[in-house]
């Protein structure tokens, strides 16, 4: 091979000089974004939470009527304050029978409101309407009310928290 | 020394540090092509970004990003703060109006075709500020923590949630967990401080670079088009013959239009003020109605209206549809004709476009299809006309059991279903049972949920509306 000219040594140092710092930008880049990435993702990262939690003694529930009941999400963040709180609706059917709905309404997700006269729930968003059962009954939902699992243990209504989306 | 000579030691001071002379004054003075007052939009939308960011900046001394606190620091930069409720203010018209611009200037740049061949650049970058504009206003909404935005967010997630394949893990990093809480409010705060706002610097960094590079598209002549062989050389010819220097012979405009956004968004401020907060956001007070502010209430009331059967392909498919246009535009029609006279069709799509959000967000602002939860008393001739107990009892079940919610009598009640005003002449006493009893997809069905002899009375009542 011919000796190189100092021409083409000074560009075969420029490439290398270039290559290495783009390399070296590269690394430095990535040692900062991985951990942030992964930070951002965390809650990805979180097994889902599944636990049975106290809604209440069965005697605050009424047979035959649907009322609000409110439990603390089993995670909260310290700071979580009333947001640590969800919603549900119990219907009592009978003595030892408990349907308990999600409060969203399974079309986006809002808030039914249990009308007791007309023993309907209602959206107040696009308008579904839900009988007591939670079965469709007008508007754009696509499903049922969504339930929990629920049980009764020592006289205390129970159910199984579920993420959202809630179904 | 006389002031004008210390003035002009000053500037030749800094002209040799800054080089004035040599690199900006070209830069600002750059000529351009003589242009109408449409071409004053984007200014105009870079001038409102600024604004957010100033009284932006003033709103985070106080505001703080918790659940038990966001919604008291912002009462109180609402009602107790010096100037709190005009920043606000201006913050909340200032947002508004940048909505408003950012679409206004895209339309423009549509039907005038400047975002044909060599501005390809100018508009994908264009139509990620103008998604991001999008995604500030969003995340700017929920800050105020009160039940709309809180119920908001569960929307947001539920929709997001109908994404395929990944719906579930987007839910989880847009609310920051299982259910929407304490993580989930700092999650959007940072994203609308920092997050958003950085791409938009960066993003307003590369759109204002490719607008000065590539320079402002000429007014379109009708049976002129685009050839990406000679456009560049003409372009150039045209700004040696009949360019103007940007600074200040057409900028004046931008400053005139700029200024008249910016009175126009502090007297709202000034005058209208900021909206009032609603209830705190409490996940366990189910009285809520949640409604998106205007820029997503067309997308609210879309939802309302397109039938159930097409709403999982609809939720995804029709914003991911918009943006896919958006992106493919300028490398479909990248060349051709300009001018909006030539091309009907990009006419009539900015005008349905523009015509349907109007349409939709009035549709979401009344709601027609929301039972109405404020229930009024029945107008008095209604009561006036009632003569046997049973027509009395059938009315006060009526307004017991929520028929009100949907059905007006005499302007009173809901919109959702059909009004009753004659309905005692239009349908007969069995018609109206089976219709209360059996329902139909858009009214429940109670059968089972009311005595014959409430029956009796209720259709008794309803015989009374001739």
């Amino acid at each position: 091979m011919a000796n190189p000219t100092a021409e083409q040594r000074l560009m075969n140092r420029r490439v290398f000089l270039s290559r290495i710092s783009i390399a070296l930008t590269t690394l430095a880049g990535a040692v900062v974004a991985i951990p942030m990435v992964a930070y951002l993702l965390s809650p990805l990262l979180k097994p889902a939470i599944n636990v049975w939690v106290p809604l209440g003694t069965t005697d605050g529930f009424p047979l035959g009527q649907t009322v609000e009941a409110v439990y603390h999400d089993p995670s909260p963040v310290p700071w979580a304050g009333l947001t640590a709180l969800t919603a549900v609706w119990v219907r009592r059917v009978t003595q030892d029978q408990f349907i308990v709905f999600a409060v969203n309404c399974t079309h986006l997700g809002c808030p039914v409101r249990w009308v007791p006269d007309a023993s309907l729930f209602i959206c107040p968003c696009h308008g579904g309407v839900y009988y007591a059962d939670g079965a469709v009954a007008a508007g754009p939902p696509p499903l049922p009310l969504f339930r929990y699992d629920n049980r009764v243990l020592n006289g205390v209504l129970e159910i199984r928290t579920r993420p959202l989306p809630v179904g | 020394m006389s002031v004008s000579t210390v003035g002009n030691n000053i500037y030749r001071w800094l002209n040799e540090r800054l080089g004035i002379n040599t690199a900006i004054l070209p830069v600002i003075e750059h000529p351009v092509p003589e242009t109408d007052w449409f071409y004053v939009l984007g200014s105009a939308t870079l001038v409102a970004f600024i604004f957010q960011v100033i009284t932006g900046v003033a709103l985070a001394m106080s505001y703080v990003p918790a659940p038990n606190s966001a919604y008291d620091s912002l009462q109180f930069i609402t009602h107790s703060a010096v100037l709190g409720s005009l920043i606000r203010g201006i913050h909340y018209f200032g947002a508004s109006a940048m909505v408003i611009l950012v679409a206004c200037h895209s339309a423009h740049v549509f039907l005038v075709g400047s975002y044909k061949f060599p501005r390809e650049l100018n508009w994908l970058s264009g139509t990620f500020l103008l998604l991001f504009t999008l995604g500030m206003a969003f995340t700017g909404q929920l800050l105020r923590w009160d039940q709309s935005a809180y119920w908001a967010v569960v929307v947001a997630a539920e929709q997001a949630a109908r994404t395929p394949f990944i719906g579930t893990w987007l839910v989880e990093l847009v609310i920051a967990g299982q259910t929407v809480g304490g993580a989930t409010l700092t999650r959007f705060y940072a994203t609308h401080v920092f997050l958003l706002p950085a791409l938009m610097f960066l993003f307003i960094g590369i759109h204002l670079y490719l607008v000065i590079y590539l320079g402002i598209s000429e007014m379109p002549t009708p049976g002129d088009p685009v050839d990406p062989a000679t456009y560049k050389e003409r372009y150039h010819h045209l700004l040696e013959t009949e360019g103007i220097p940007f600074w200040p012979d057409a900028a004046w405009k931008d400053v005139v239009f700029a200024l008249g956004v910016g009175l126009v968004v502090v007297l709202l401020a000034a005058f209208i003020g900021p909206p009032e907060l609603e209830k705190l956001a409490d996940p366990s007070v189910l009285q809520a109605y949640p409604r998106p502010d205007w820029e997503f209430l067309w997308l609210f009331a879309l939802l309302a209206l397109i039938p159930p059967s097409i709403e999982n392909e609809f939720i995804i498919g029709f914003p991911a549809l918009i943006i896919i246009l958006f992106l493919i535009l300028p490398f479909i029609a990248n060349k051709g004709e300009r001018s909006p006279k030539r091309r009907p069709w990009a006419v009539a799509m900015v005008l349905i476009g523009f015509l349907s959000i109007a349409l939709l967000v009035r549709q979401g602002e009344i709601a027609p299809w929301s039972p109405e939860t404020n229930i009024q008393p029945l107008p008095s001739p209604v009561v006036e006309n009632l003569k046997t107990p049973g027509e009395v009892r059938g009315a006060a079940l009526y307004q017991n059991l929520g028929c009100q919610g949907c059905h007006a009598i005499q302007g009173v009640g809901g919109l959702k279903g059909p009004s009753l005003d004659g309905v005692g002449t239009r349908l007969t006493r069995e018609q109206l049972i089976s219709q209360i009893m059996n329902g139909s997809p858009n009214m429940p069905a109670y059968a089972g949920h009311v005595t014959t002899q409430q029956l009796n009375d209720l259709v008794d009542f309803l015989q009374t509306l001739k």
